[in-house]
């Protein structure tokens, strides 16, 4: 029997009985449609999530103090306070570091503001007027203050977007000021609205020369982070090279393990990251994929009740010269046309259900999510439901091709 | 060289412990062209007889030669293909598929034979004429009276030109008229055709329409005659 005849045969089969077909197949839909949901908006959790960390720029490196932990039992050591004014001033040296294109120290933390009777808990971020093209965040109004007001100690800041509606309202900020730690700040910027760039809100922050947040705000003599921004991609690996070289010569360290700070840029961040989100998807693709076999169960039940019914076709077909292969064949394919159009099914619903959330998501929350198709997964969907079709269609294939003709026959 | 020949055939029906004994050793041969008809009172074996001939069931015991070779010599696909190639049954019940038109049940067989699908539509309409009923050929078979799915049921039989055609009680659910019909149609099929028919009936007239009456009591051959006045169904039949 051929190919096509097989096919066309287990097609009439199903078509005698649609909404039994329908009804049984909903498992296998809803099993393919969830791993498409799940996997479909893992993609684009994670590409969310990518695209905040190149928010920073993918020429980004972070030189941070103490030392990544090896394990759990690893926090012996917190060199909180290792990155000086010294390792910046010969980060910049451009002998020591050819590749770096800027760079930029960081200090960092959360401060209670206020202006008049309002205020506000924001975090404050001391830095060069570089961060402004760092970290992209340049100014709606107002100027960024000057390498001048960094050497000065100038008590300015920039504010961000919320921080200007929570302590102003309605009224002008610009030129105003406001006050943190009993020292009074000169308003001469203020962020657009911008929303989470990078882990950082700076729509509740603000910004100020680091000389003055070391000593007028923190107190301390060391800073949170060195960001330098390399001069291009390519030279990130020997830029992190230079960098790490030229911290340990300023620390007087020899041996590598003694490392006091550590190094990240955002390609690693952004490879972590990616790995964690694949994970947790691949975990709750998993889950869903538990609902394939409840449906499979379903098809092999439903495909017992219909090679009993047909017990006397069967043996009709076997009769008339169908042989052991030609029934298994028809009765096989019915399990895996069942699957294979549920698996079909939940593909269409499944993407369906993520662009809907995807415009919901863009539209009503306002993230930018954007809608991805996952081929690889909706290949798998396909394939694992057309493999259940012939893993849960083989028992009730084969009690049909076993049957004995005359037994068949006369079966009422 | 016979077509049938069975030695001593028996069938012992076996359900757990209980075993129902229904041959206790037939034999007889059937010769290519003959028209044989097996008689015998429900129960007395005679369909069981037919199954095993017809392939379509296992004896217990004794000797079945098909075409000169030892039934039981046959593997389970070359089994198919006689019942594809060789064979052609008729049911009592008609045994059609439902919601399949005349065209697709006669075309039924030739699903599961060698010949080319070029020929399937030309085969099953020629099928279809011979029976008579080429002005149904589109019909869904639930459509139609119980003489014409019977008559539907020999155009399938012959749709792969048999050697032998394994008619179970034909007539047994047609009127008069019909049952006519269907005898006459067979009886032309061995004349004109050369089939072997092998019919099998519990009513004497019916089976007077064979050349040859084989009677079954109890599981034994009681008489195997040649018929004398033979009937022809095509004498009391008025054509259209």
């Amino acid at each position: 029997m051929r190919i096509k005849h097989i096919f066309q045969t287990a097609l009439k089969g199903l078509q005698a009985n649609k909404t039994r077909s329908l009804l049984t197949i909903l498992g296998i839909v809803i099993g393919v449609m969830s791993i498409i949901l799940v996997v479909s908006l893992g993609q684009g959790a994670q590409k969310l999530i990518l695209d905040q960390v190149q928010g920073m720029g993918s020429k980004t490196i972070i030189v941070a103090p103490g030392r990544q932990p090896t394990g759990p039992s690893d926090v012996a050591q917190v060199l909180s306070d290792s990155l000086r004014v010294r390792d910046y001033e010969s980060l910049k040296r451009k002998e020591n570091v050819p590749n770096a294109m800027n760079v930029m120290p960081l200090v960092f933390g959360g401060e209670s503001s206020s202006y008049g009777n309002e205020t506000f808990r924001l975090t404050i971020f001391g830095s060069t007027p570089l961060i402004e093209t760092l970290f992209d965040i340049p100014v709606s109004e107002g100027t960024y203050f000057t390498d001048e007001d960094v050497r000065g100690r100038a008590s300015v800041i920039i504010i961000g977007d919320k921080v200007r509606q929570e302590l102003f309202g309605s009224s002008e900020a610009l030129g105003e000021n406001i006050k943190i730690k009993g020292k009074s700040f000169r308003i001469i910027g203020i962020l657009p609205k911008k929303g989470q760039v990078s882990f950082f809100n700076f729509d509740e922050a603000a910004i100020i020369p680091y000389t003055t947040a070391q000593d007028y705000i923190f107190g301390i003599k060391y800073f949170h982070r060195i960001i330098i921004e390399a001069d291009s991609e390519k030279n990130i690996e020997s830029a992190v090279n230079d960098i790490r070289a030229t911290v340990r010569e300023s620390h007087d360290i020899t041996i590598a393990d003694k490392d006091d700070f550590f190094i990240e840029t955002q390609a690693d961040l952004a490879n972590r990251l990616s790995t964690i989100t694949s994970i947790l998807t691949l975990f709750l693709a998993a889950v869903a994929a538990i609902s394939l076999i409840v449906g499979g169960i379903g098809i092999m039940n439903i495909m017992l009740v219909s090679v009993t019914e047909r017990t006397k076709e069967i043996g009709l077909r076997k009769a008339l010269g169908a042989t052991y292969r030609d029934i298994l064949a028809q009765f096989l394919l019915e399990a895996v046309i069942l699957t294979g159009l549920g698996g079909i099914m939940g593909i269409i619903l499944g993407a369906g259900l993520s662009f809907i959330i995807s415009m919901v998501l863009t539209n009503v929350l306002s993230l930018s999510w954007s809608f991805t198709f996952p081929v690889s997964a909706a290949l798998l969907g396909l394939g694992v439901s057309g493999i259940i079709g012939l893993v849960f269609g083989i028992y009730p294939a084969r009690t049909a091709a076993k049957k004995s003709p005359i037994e068949a026959l006369r079966y009422e | 060289m016979s077509l049938i020949e069975i030695k001593k055939l028996t069938k012992i029906y076996q359900d757990g412990e209980l075993q129902t004994p229904v041959l206790h050793g037939i034999s007889f041969s059937i010769e290519r062209g003959e028209f044989v008809s097996i008689m015998g009172a429900s129960g007395s074996g005679k369909s069981t007889l037919l199954h095993l001939i017809g392939f379509l069931d296992d004896y217990t015991d004794g000797t079945y030669l098909f075409d000169g070779r030892d039934a039981r010599a046959y593997t389970g696909d070359e089994v198919s293909k006689i019942r594809n190639k060789k064979l052609g049954f008729i049911f009592q019940s008609f045994n059609l598929l439902p919601n399949t038109t005349v065209l697709e049940n006669v075309q039924l067989p030739l699903l599961y034979s060698d010949i080319p699908e070029s020929e399937w539509d030309a085969r099953a309409r020629k099928a279809i004429e011979s029976v008579n009923l080429t002005h149904r050929t589109d019909f869904d078979s639930s459509r139609l009276s119980g003489g014409e799915r019977q008559r539907v049921a020999i155009a399938r039989a012959l749709v792969c030109n048999p050697e032998v055609i394994f008619a179970d009680e034909p007539t047994g659910n047609l009127d008069s008229k019909s049952g006519g019909i269907v005898i006459d149609i067979l009886q032309r099929l061995n004349e004109k055709e050369g089939h072997t028919i092998v019919l099998i009936t519990h009513e004497t007239e019916t089976a007077k329409h064979a050349k040859r009456i084989i009677r079954i009591k109890d599981g034994l051959i009681e008489s195997d005659m040649l018929v004398e006045n033979r009937h022809h169904a095509n004498d009391k039949l008025i054509h259209k």
